[in-house]
């Protein structure tokens, strides 16, 4: 019995203040909710958004849309942070964007990035997976091929870092 | 006194009849009209394949050169419908080509096209000339080689949003070298690489070639050679457009994009580099239709600046990320704009970017003859779609869907009764309408009362009783197609009228309270109606009892009965 109040119209909900809609929500408002069986989506909290991805064909979007529209998320890990996060690379630009908004992330600065010296300037260099798995530094190959290529992030730091771009 | 015309000169006469409609109206007249339309009919649209069969299609119309079929249930679109359902064109072709009809075009949607479909396709029909595949799957490039090696005259291959299995195949170096006639191509959908060179080709030995669509992997300078060798075109689709504005390459493009002076429809931007746009800027004020809708790298001030130069859209596909200020340029831009359809760029996220009725406002403020919508958007008001309804009494298609499945208008809290019931009351000419939102019976009352040209409608987690149902069926007499999921509406509603379903092409109700005993009494009554019942669950037999609620139902009106060809997932009462 108790896993229906939020949708038995029966018990005198206002009697016992317990309400789906805001105060002062229209009387009509209620009765309508509580009509819909249990397979509709959870409402009983207002400001929590249904969990929308377990609802199957909801929002009704084309399968081929939905596959062929999935932002590109990638994993980035920041070496000594506690966890990782995830970007969504068709979202940037060029490497500027890309790496203020990691900057932005971490809290931290990147340097300089030249051809010949890597990340000058700080304890960071920006590394990725590539589609061979080799791990690269950001930035050599134009913005485009990286986009395609790369599989996931991994920001150096230290020693390990320092170690790149040193004439190898 | 028609009785002294010769066939010859009511064959003549309707020859200018295009319209189905009409051809169809023509041929009841009398036996002889009957007879002569059905000799000098060209073109048949079957919106369900299995409400009839090719054999009676065939023996009717012998002189049929044009076909479209549609296949399974437009929520097959939403993972509803079981993968192995229906829709095989295999039978339809067989038995085509057995017949020795002179097929000439031949249109599906969401069908299951084998590559042996395509392959007996291309051998049968020694004059066909155009193939448009819509939201299919069954095939793979091996079937796309068979239409190109063996159609000689080939001149429409419009592959759209099709899910295509296999991916490698160079399917375009089969198009022989006598082959010039093409006018439309369309790959987009294809994940695999072509051969380029032979795409060169191809492209400069088709002087006609008014639409071409590449795919992703289609790289800058090829679509600069076709550009250049194509500057005829008409509606182009890019594939990748990522280059560096300041480079060699992306001059070079922008001076064959500049060539293409006919071009009035852009589309694709798989993969695009926001900051080159410039480059299209020249062709913009020639465009009419625009569908950006695949390109989510594309937002902020370079969408926008991009949407300024396009005066003349009737038409545009956009993503969410455009936002209510990005619909605003629209709104003061676009003054022709007839068709606007905004879809989510991330269907299950926050939607930060996404858009609201705020603006939808703008759009209908700025686009008196706004008359289709597809609106995906966070949330919607009464008071909003009233707005709407006031400046654009001319929809034909109104399509909302609120992320939220069951948000109330979140000023008032109220369910937005009121403002769909502005919308039916106001858009006389409305003929497809699709809900969302919280909705009680009384936006349905108002639908019945209203919407009189009302051919297609779509619910989901709507009404509170079977009265929403029946106020529908009830009042919208021009009802062909009607799709429910998630409402309380049970065996009172669907069994009041049971012939109305013969005067619409189809039903769906999913996830409602119709019983198994109320589908089998539509069954009983109504044999010109096939029942059909999916059950996706792991039991192996169905659970016989009538008062068991049916997940599924899909009904619709043939001429054929029973079809052979459903899964065991499938029970046909």
């Amino acid at each position: 019995m108790e896993g229906s109040v939020a949708y038995d119209s029966d018990l005198n909900l206002k009697a016992t203040e317990l309400r789906l809609g805001l105060p002062g929500t229209h009387e009509e408002q209620q009765a309508v909710s509580n009509v819909r069986n249990n397979k509709r989506p959870c409402v009983e909290n207002e400001t929590a958004p249904p969990p929308k991805a377990q609802i199957v064909g909801w929002p009704p979007v084309r399968s081929y849309r939905k596959n062929n529209s999935q932002p590109v998320y990638i994993k980035v890990s920041m070496d000594g942070a506690p966890y990782l996060r995830k970007i969504d690379l068709k979202v940037y630009s060029g490497y500027p964007e890309l790496l203020q908004a990691i900057e932005n992330m971490f809290k931290f600065t990147i340097g300089e990035y030249s051809e010949r010296e890597g990340y000058k300037g700080s304890d960071y260099a920006p590394t990725y997976e590539d589609k061979d798995g080799d791990w690269m530094l950001v930035g050599d190959v134009p913005w485009e091929m990286f986009t395609t290529s790369c599989k996931r992030l991994r920001i150096m730091k230290g020693s390990e870092a320092r170690g790149l771009g040193c004439g190898v | 006194m028609m009785n002294y015309f010769p066939d010859e000169v009511l064959e003549h006469v309707f020859d200018s009849i295009a319209s189905h409609k009409d051809r169809n109206s023509v041929s009841l007249v009398c036996k002889s009209w009957y007879r002569i339309e059905r000799y000098s009919r060209r073109r048949v649209f079957i919106g369900n394949c299995y409400s009839i069969s090719p054999e009676r299609l065939i023996a009717r119309f012998p002189g049929l050169k044009s076909l479209t079929l549609k296949g399974k249930p437009h929520f097959a679109d939403f993972n509803l419908v079981p993968y192995d359902w229906g829709g095989f064109v295999y039978p339809w072709i067989k038995a085509l080509a057995e017949s020795g009809i002179g097929l000439e075009e031949l249109r599906l949607k969401r069908m299951v096209v084998s590559d042996e479909s395509l392959e007996l396709l291309s051998k049968s029909f020694a004059n066909f000339k155009s193939l448009v595949l819509v939201s299919c799957e069954g095939f793979s490039a091996d079937g796309l080689a068979a239409v190109a090696a063996n159609c000689r005259f080939l001149r429409e291959l419009d592959l759209q949003e099709n899910e295509v299995d296999d991916h490698r195949g160079h399917w375009l170096s089969c198009f022989p070298e006598s082959c010039t006639s093409l006018v439309s191509l369309n790959f987009a959908c294809l994940k695999g690489e072509v051969n380029l060179g032979a795409l060169e080709r191809l492209v400069s030995r088709s002087p006609n070639l008014k639409s071409l669509r590449l795919n992703r992997l289609v790289p800058l300078d090829t679509l600069q050679k076709l550009l250049m060798r194509a500057p005829q075109l008409v509606d182009l689709g890019i594939g990748s457009y990522v280059h560096d504005p300041s480079s060699e390459a992306s001059n070079k493009l922008k001076h064959a994009i500049q060539r293409c002076k006919s071009i009035v429809s852009l589309s694709g931007f798989l993969e695009v580099a926001p900051r080159c746009m410039s480059a299209i800027y020249p062709i913009c004020g020639n465009l009419t239709t625009l569908n950006l809708s695949y390109a989510p790298g594309l937002h902020g001030n370079k969408l926008t600046k991009l949407i300024q130069h396009c005066r003349k859209l009737q038409r545009l596909w956009i993503l969410d990320r455009i936002g209510d200020k990005g619909l605003g340029v629209v709104a003061s831009t676009c003054k022709e704009l007839q068709e606007l359809r905004v879809f989510p760029s991330d269907p299950f996220g926050a939607g930060n970017d996404a858009v609201t009725e705020e603006g939808l406002v703008l759009v209908s403020a700025g686009c008196p003859k706004l008359n289709s919508l597809l609106y995906f958007c966070q949330q919607m008001t009464n008071a909003a779609l009233i707005t709407v309804a006031r400046n654009c009494p001319n929809f034909i298609r109104f399509r909302l869907c609120i992320l939220d499945p069951v948000k109330p208008d979140p000023v008032t809290n109220q369910p937005l009764d009121e403002g769909f019931g502005a919308i039916v009351q106001s858009c006389k000419r409305l003929k497809r309408l699709s809900l969302s939102g919280l909705l009680t019976d009384q936006v349905f009352l108002y639908i019945g009362m209203y919407a009189e040209q009302l051919e297609m409608l779509s619910i989901a987690f709507a009404a509170d009783s079977d009265k929403g149902m029946l106020y529908v069926l009830n009042g919208c007499k021009k009802l062909r197609k009607l799709e429910i999921r998630d409402c309380p509406f049970g065996n009172s509603a669907l069994l009041e009228d049971v012939g109305k379903y013969e005067t619409m092409r189809s039903l769906w109700m999913s996830s409602c309270e119709v019983t198994l005993g109320g589908c089998k009494t539509v069954a009983e009554k109504m044999p010109s109606l096939n029942v059909e019942i999916i059950n996706e669950s792991d039991q192996t037999e169905f659970n016989l009892d009538e008062g068991q609620k049916v997940d599924k139902m899909y009904l619709y009106r043939t001429l054929v009965g029973h079809r052979k060809d459903a899964p065991e997932s499938v029970w046909i009462l």
